[in-house]
C-alpha cells in the first residue's frame, strides 16, 4: 500500500464523526440521510466528512442515483490495522530482548545477595 | 498472580502512541535497562537493528544520543535531552531524528508501576503535530502510528484487536 494513501487513511482516521460514520457503516450500507440522523449534522455536513473518507478509499457511493448508498471499504482500514500491528511487533520483539535481559539482571542480583555483596 | 506480558499499542488522540507492557523484573532494573547504555545497546532495537551509539548523559538537561545500524548498513541516529529523571517511578526526554522529515521535538514519557516483583511500563509517545505522527510512517524501521485499536475494533470485526486483558 502506497503510502501517501496510508496517510489519507490516517487522516481520514483522525475525526470522530468519520469514525463513528465508519462504524455505522459496518453494520451495514446506508444513505446520507440516515449516516445525518443520529449526528447533530446537517446532510452536507455529513457529505463532507464522507468525501474524505471516499478520498481515502474508506468509503464507496452505490449506483442507485436516488439513494446513493454508502458501503464501507475494509481494505485500506485494513492496511491500517496490519501497520499498526506491524509498529507493536517490532516493539514486542525488542521487548522481548529487555525480558532476557531483566532475566538475566535479576540472577546476577540474587547471586550477590547470596554472596553477602552489593 | 495473573498478569499479562502482551504488549498493547494504541493512540488516544492524534498526536500521540501510547505502548504498555508488564515486565517481571523490579521497577528500578526496568528503570536501568531504560537509562544505562550497557544494558540498552543489549535490548534496544529489532529486526536487524541494534544500538551502535548509545550515550546518555543522565541529568535534567542532559544529552541523550542513539545511532542503530540495520539491514544493509543502514543507519538511523536520534537524540534529545533528558527532562524528567525520577528513578524508578518515571523517566521524561525529547526526541529528534537527524533526517527528520516533520518538524518539531517528540516527547517521550515511561511510566513504571510496580505490582509485587513486575513493573507495568507505559510509554506515551507525544508528537509536535499530527502531521508528524502520521509522517512516522515512512521511516526504515516502520515506526509510527494509526488510530486506537479500540475504535478501529469497533469497525472491523474481522481483524483480530489487541486488547488488554487483566491487570492484576
Amino acid at each position: 500500500m502506497a503510502t501517501d494513501l496510508l496517510d489519507a487513511t490516517f487522516a481520514a482516521l483522525a475525526d470522530p464523526t468519520r469514525r463513528a460514520i465508519l462504524t455505522r457503516l459496518a453494520a451495514g450500507d446506508a444513505t446520507v440521510m440516515e449516516l445525518a440522523a443520529p449526528f447533530a449534522m446537517s446532510q452536507p455536513a455529513i457529505s463532507k466528512h464522507l468525501k474524505v473518507l471516499e478520498r481515502a478509499g474508506l468509503v464507496s457511493r452505490g449506483r442507485d442515483a436516488q439513494r446513493r448508498p454508502c458501503h464501507l471499504e475494509a481494505r485500506p482500514l485494513r492496511a491500517a490495522t496490519d501497520w499498526l500491528e506491524n509498529y507493536r511487533r517490532y516493539w514486542e520483539e525488542s521487548y522481548r530482548r529487555l525480558d532476557a535481559l531483566l532475566e538475566e539482571l535479576r540472577a546476577d542480583r540474587a547471586g550477590d545477595l547470596e554472596e553477602g555483596g552489593a | 498472580m495473573n498478569r499479562t506480558r502482551e504488549l498493547t499499542v494504541s493512540a488516544p488522540s492524534d498526536r500521540e502512541i501510547v505502548l504498555s507492557r508488564d515486565f517481571d523484573a523490579p521497577a528500578a532494573l526496568v528503570f536501568d535497562a531504560l537509562t544505562r547504555p550497557e544494558l540498552l545497546t543489549r535490548w534496544f532495537g529489532a529486526r536487524g537493528w541494534n544500538l551502535v551509539v548509545c550515550e546518555v548523559d543522565l541529568q535534567v538537561g542532559g544529552a541523550w544520543r542513539f545511532v542503530s545500524r540495520g539491514p544493509d548498513d543502514a543507519e538511523m541516529a536520534h537524540g534529545g535531552t533528558y527532562r524528567v529523571i525520577d528513578r524508578p517511578h518515571r523517566l521524561v526526554y525529547t526526541e529528534l531524528y537527524d533526517e527528520q522529515s516533520y518538524p518539531g521535538e517528540t516527547l517521550i514519557s515511561h511510566e513504571l508501576v510496580e505490582r509485587d516483583t513486575a513493573t507495568a511500563l507505559t510509554t506515551t509517545v507525544l508528537y509536535a503535530t499530527p502531521e508528524g505522527r502520521d509522517r512516522v510512517l515512512k521511516y526504515p524501521m516502520a515506526r509510527g502510528v494509526g488510530e486506537s485499536f479500540d475504535r478501529l475494533a469497533t469497525v472491523l470485526a474481522d481483524v483480530r484487536m489487541e486488547s488488554r486483558g487483566d491487570a492484576s
